[in-house]
């Protein structure tokens, strides 16, 4: 899916070429992606958000397919608009962050992604703790939070989500990690890191009360199964950071408990939450609506702490401020700020004169963390599928 | 199958010795008559919702 090419730059050109004499900046007819023949003004008004000094202007998508139909432009929505102008670029990935480009999409179903990442992709957590012993300051409440807390390095995808109805605990549902650390007398204190939690294949040690009997030779745990019989593990569950610290222990103080992971989402509780967070920002844009230069030059470059600018030699010693570097802008507002508004009296040339803040509204600059569990790439896929199920579920009941 | 309940174990709060009382016992340390016992931690499982 690719911006179309030839055709989109032709027309591009044509409208420069019937603009040119009407006085219309060039800046404006080179931005990306100007399909119809709208005034440039209404095109502007309707793909960017305009970031004055006091709020921001014109922030609403237009929606309806009649918009400009007074104008003879159609504003509807078409899905081969849409594939031909749809583009994902990848800006920056590693296994637990990525940084993409989503240009071309409506801003709800841009948060629509960000809220399924955030809510609604599944991952393993610890659910419930089975504390034999607990010795250290850290009360057993709060250590069975700090637990469930901790990120889980297990395919979701391999697991089925628990039975509510109270159903028994089987291979497919329940990961099973036992922690036993004990800090010895004379010893100095003893700091419990993630890496203490082992993952039981063979389900549940512990045994459950009141069922403790002579006559049992097997007795009853909390768990009977066994997931070395699945070949499907590629790597065994484990904490996916060996190094969260989960209490510290005094001498001779103990921990000795079991934790039961299940699936689940972060709608029901965020410790499910496969992103550390998810989100996106539009574009920024930042244009130079007339020439800055000389000292007016330096002051904008020092005025920017974002560093959006840059001053380039224009010859006999002039300088003349560009923009470098729009993308890093944070829209602080510090370039259209006058450093003095008292004594100008509104009088002569202001700085949102010669520098326009703007966001482009259809372009996201959306950004994933993830906890470790699923690579952030395999996240936004899921997040689609999740979209897409719920898309259907949608179609099927209204046929 | 009625398994007995597991007695449950104190330690007294002056002389620091183990007692073990069963329901109707008299709080009362066996060792050195003080009345004030502490409860040790149960070895019983406890389970705990993670949240």
């Amino acid at each position: 899916m690719s911006s179309s090419g030839d055709e989109s730059m032709a027309s591009e050109i044509d409208e420069q070429e019937q603009n040119g004499g009407r006085g219309i900046p060039d800046y404006i007819m080179n931005l990306e992606d100007v399909p119809s023949t709208l005034p440039t003004h209404l095109e502007l008004q309707k793909t960017r958000v305009f970031c004055n000094l006091d709020a921001p202007q014109h922030t609403d998508t237009i929606q309806y397919s009649g918009a400009y139909a007074a104008l003879g432009v159609d504003n509807s929505v078409r899905l081969d608009n849409f594939y031909q102008n749809f583009k994902v670029e990848v800006k920056r990935i590693t296994d637990e962050e990525m940084e993409f480009d989503m240009i071309g999409i409506d801003p709800a179903v841009a948060n629509a992604f960000r809220r399924i990442l955030i809510a609604e992709v599944p991952t393993m957590a610890i659910e419930r703790v089975y504390i034999a012993n607990n010795t250290s300051l850290v009360q057993d409440e709060v250590l069975s939070h700090r637990l469930g807390l901790i990120p889980i390095d297990a395919d979701p995808k391999l697991f089925e989500y628990p039975d509510d109805a109270g159903g028994e605990n089987n291979e497919k549902n329940t990961i099973v990690f036992k922690q036993h650390v004990r800090c010895e007398k004379g010893q100095p204190r003893l700091t419990v890191k993630s890496d203490t939690l082992k993952w039981l294949p063979n389900g549940s040690e512990l045994i459950a009360e009141g069922t403790k009997s002579a006559a049992d030779p097997a007795p009853k745990t909390f768990t009977t199964f066994n997931q070395k019989s699945l070949p499907k593990f590629s790597k065994d569950p484990a904490p996916y950071n060996l190094d969260v610290i989960v209490a510290k222990l005094g001498p001779g103080q103990e921990i000795e408990l079991e934790a039961h992971a299940v699936k689940g989402i972060g709608k029901t509780h965020a410790k499910w939450s496969p992103v550390a967070t998810a989100w996106y920002r539009m574009l920024p844009e930042v244009v130079l609506t007339k020439d800055v230069k000389d000292e007016l030059a330096e002051e904008l470059v020092s005025k920017c702490p974002a560093k959006v600018f840059d001053i380039e030699d224009i010859g006999r010693g002039r300088k003349k401020a560009v923009v470098k570097n729009a993308r890093a802008c944070t829209l602080c507002r510090e370039c259209i700020r006058e450093a003095d508004e008292g004594e100008e009296g509104g009088e002569g040339e202001k700085w949102t004169d010669r520098v326009s803040l703007r966001r482009v509204k259809d372009h996201f600059i959306f950004t994933i963390e993830s906890t470790g569990a699923i690579p952030p790439d395999v996240l936004f896929t899921e997040a689609v599928k999740i979209l897409e199920d719920k898309c259907e579920r949608v179609i099927t009941e209204l046929s | 199958m009625d398994p007995l309940p597991e007695p449950v174990s104190y330690l007294c709060g002056d002389c620091g010795v183990e007692n073990t009382l069963k329901s109707g016992d008299v709080i009362q340390c066996r060792d050195c008559g003080y009345r004030i016992l502490y409860k040790k931690r149960t070895r019983r499982i406890v389970q705990y919702e993670a949240r």
